[in-house]
């Protein structure tokens, strides 16, 4: 169990970025987490990884206080941020330095046939193209085996078919062992496709708005009328966050524009 | 038929452009050859046809001339071993310092504050200038030279230390912590790594400045070594042997140069870069 508790942080500058965020997050769910730019979900993710420690509140898995990396989480950023000097093997196998080279050689392999990947063992960084490098940093952050694997924005850099490509391999690689994800996101096909439940957050400070339960069977169909059903829940749940957000110096104002405001 | 015609022709078109394209990758490297091994031919011939004596500027065949008798007498290879037991020596020492100085304002905020605007202050001091000193406090012989040698192998290399460390990316350095490195483990696994392009830059650049400051040195008193030399053919009214170890120093530079450059580019296999080739 994942557990945030009133997690708040302020940033140097006296900016409140977080502000009383509380979370349950049961093993091997799927939360995705939804707002406008700058409502502080990257504050939040990084919170929960332990890179940047909150001001206020606590995060906890399975009890234990969570205020560093923590070999039990692992993060997917939205650039691959892949060691340039490294090959693509030895990218993925990072995390595994302290174990006997023969097992890390075999679940690099593992991985790398996991994602796809078999044949760029050897190849740098450089010479992969964008959606390639993003599932080197997948399958970087998934060897160590974490019990929790945050994403922020991990596709947003892409094009939009290689992002349901990718969405699709990230659910596959997710049903192996089952980790936690937490995934942050702008785009609601994409968080239904992939949440249990997904997170709506409202900006300054940033709070959670509500909460919306996906309980579409898998795999979900992009196409079908269950996932427009959604696809305009969540889309209401943001415009109402937006509103609250408003409330109370502009309410009005922002009520008559709508949501047509930031999509 | 004609299409069987043009399509052989365009065949034995591709063929040639090969051939040529091979034929100039071979001569790529000699291109750069072309002027100063005109320039020399047309020297020569001056001399040759008595346009000119050739007294103070020795023509191509009696610098070679020159050179050889001093081989053959086995000074060069003397005054050589000299000059290139200093520059090592100064080298080493100025990496050294320039490594560790470097890391260390560059690393930490502090150290930097502390430390760096006392090195640039000495950096804006032409090292010549300390020449009388290190002969005051080292002596004439060899420590004072190689100090000097070293104090111009530093900046070089403590500038391009410090400043890669300082650049190294933020996010990248936040991988290295996601993966719970710190200290030590940090420093092996992504900053060492990280700068180590910029590094092998500032390390031929000091490479250069040993060799410049290494003939300041041997003017000063020295009894071996090129600089020795210069100034010897310079006494001795001999312009061929001044001539003889300037082409030295310039082999010697360049052998060296080209040497650092092949060893540490096994490490840089992985660099992007537009130059590449
Ligand atoms: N290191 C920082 N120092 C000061 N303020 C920061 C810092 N990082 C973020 N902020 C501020 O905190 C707020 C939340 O930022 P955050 O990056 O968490 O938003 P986000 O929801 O991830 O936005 P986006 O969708 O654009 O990525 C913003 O107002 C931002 O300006
Ligand atoms: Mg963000």
């Amino acid at each position: 169990m994942l557990t945030l508790d009133r997690v708040g942080k302020t940033y140097s500058g006296g900016l409140r970025a977080l502000d009383g965020v509380s979370l349950d997050i049961a093993p091997g769910e799927i939360v995705v987490v939804i707002g406008g730019s700058g409502c502080g979900k990257s504050t939040l993710l990084r919170a929960i990884s332990g890179l940047d420690a909150p001001s206020d509140g606590s995060v906890r898995l399975e009890g234990e206080r969570i205020v560093a990396p923590h070999e039990k989480i692992g993060i997917v950023f939205q650039e691959p941020r892949l060691l340039p000097w490294l090959s693509v093997a030895g990218n993925v196998g990072f995390g595994l330095e302290h174990r006997p080279k023969r097992e890390r050689e075999e679940r690099v392999a593992a991985a790398l046939a996991r994602v796809g990947l078999a044949d760029k063992a050897g190849v740098w960084p450089r010479q992969l193209s964008g959606g390639q490098a993003q599932r080197v940093a997948i399958a970087r952050a998934l060897v160590p085996r974490p019990q929790v694997l945050l994403l922020d924005e991990p596709f947003s850099a892409l094009d939009a078919f290689t992002r349901a490509d990718l969405q699709d391999h990230l659910l596959d690689l997710w049903a192996d062992g089952r980790p936690t994800l937490v995934v942050v996101t702008h785009d609601v096909d994409e968080a239904i496709v992939l949440a249990d439940r997904i997170v709506v957050m409202q900006p300054r400070p940033g709070r959670i708005s509500e909460e919306i339960a996906v309980d579409l069977p898998r795999p979900r169909d992009r196409q079908s009328a269950p996932f427009d059903v959604a696809k305009r829940r969540v889309l209401a749940a943001l415009d109402r966050s937006l509103d609250r957000a408003a409330e109370p110096a502009d309410a009005g104002q922002r009520a008559a524009a709508g949501g047509a405001l930031w999509w | 038929m004609s299409l069987v015609l043009t399509s052989t022709r365009n065949e034995w078109a591709a063929v040639r452009g090969e051939a040529a394209r091979a034929g100039l990758a071979l001569l790529r490297p000699g291109l750069g050859l072309i002027l100063p091994v005109g320039l020399a031919l047309l020297w020569e011939l001056a001399v040759y046809a008595g346009w000119s004596t050739g007294r103070l500027v020795p023509p191509p065949s009696v610098v070679f001339a020159t050179f050889a008798e001093l081989w053959s007498a086995g000074e060069l290879q003397t005054h050589a071993l000299a000059t290139m037991s200093r520059v090592a020596a100064g080298f080493v020492c100025g990496v050294a310092a320039g490594t560790v100085l470097g890391a260390i304002t560059g690393y930490s905020m502090l150290s930097h504050r502390l430390v760096d605007p006392t090195l640039q202050a000495l950096r804006s001091i032409p090292s010549i200038a300390w020449v009388p000193l290190f002969i005051l406090w080292f002596g004439i012989f060899e420590a004072s030279k190689i100090i000097l040698i070293a104090v111009g192998v530093f900046f070089p290399v403590y500038l391009g230390v410090m400043g890669a460390v300082i650049s190294v990316d933020r996010k990248i350095v936040e991988v290295g912590r996601a993966f719970r490195l710190s200290g030590f483990a940090m420093v092996r696994r992504i900053l060492l790594p990280a700068v180590l392009p910029a590094y092998v830059l500032s390390l031929r650049a000091g490479l250069g400045l040993g060799w410049m400051f290494v003939v300041a040195a041997e003017f000063l008193g020295a009894s071996t070594g090129l600089g020795f030399l210069l100034i010897d053919g310079q006494q001795l009214g001999k312009p061929a042997t001044i001539v003889a170890a300037i082409v030295a120093f310039a082999i010697l530079g360049k052998a060296t140069d080209a040497l650092l450059a092949l060893a540490t580019a096994p490490l840089l296999r992985w660099e992007d870069r537009h130059g590449r080739r």
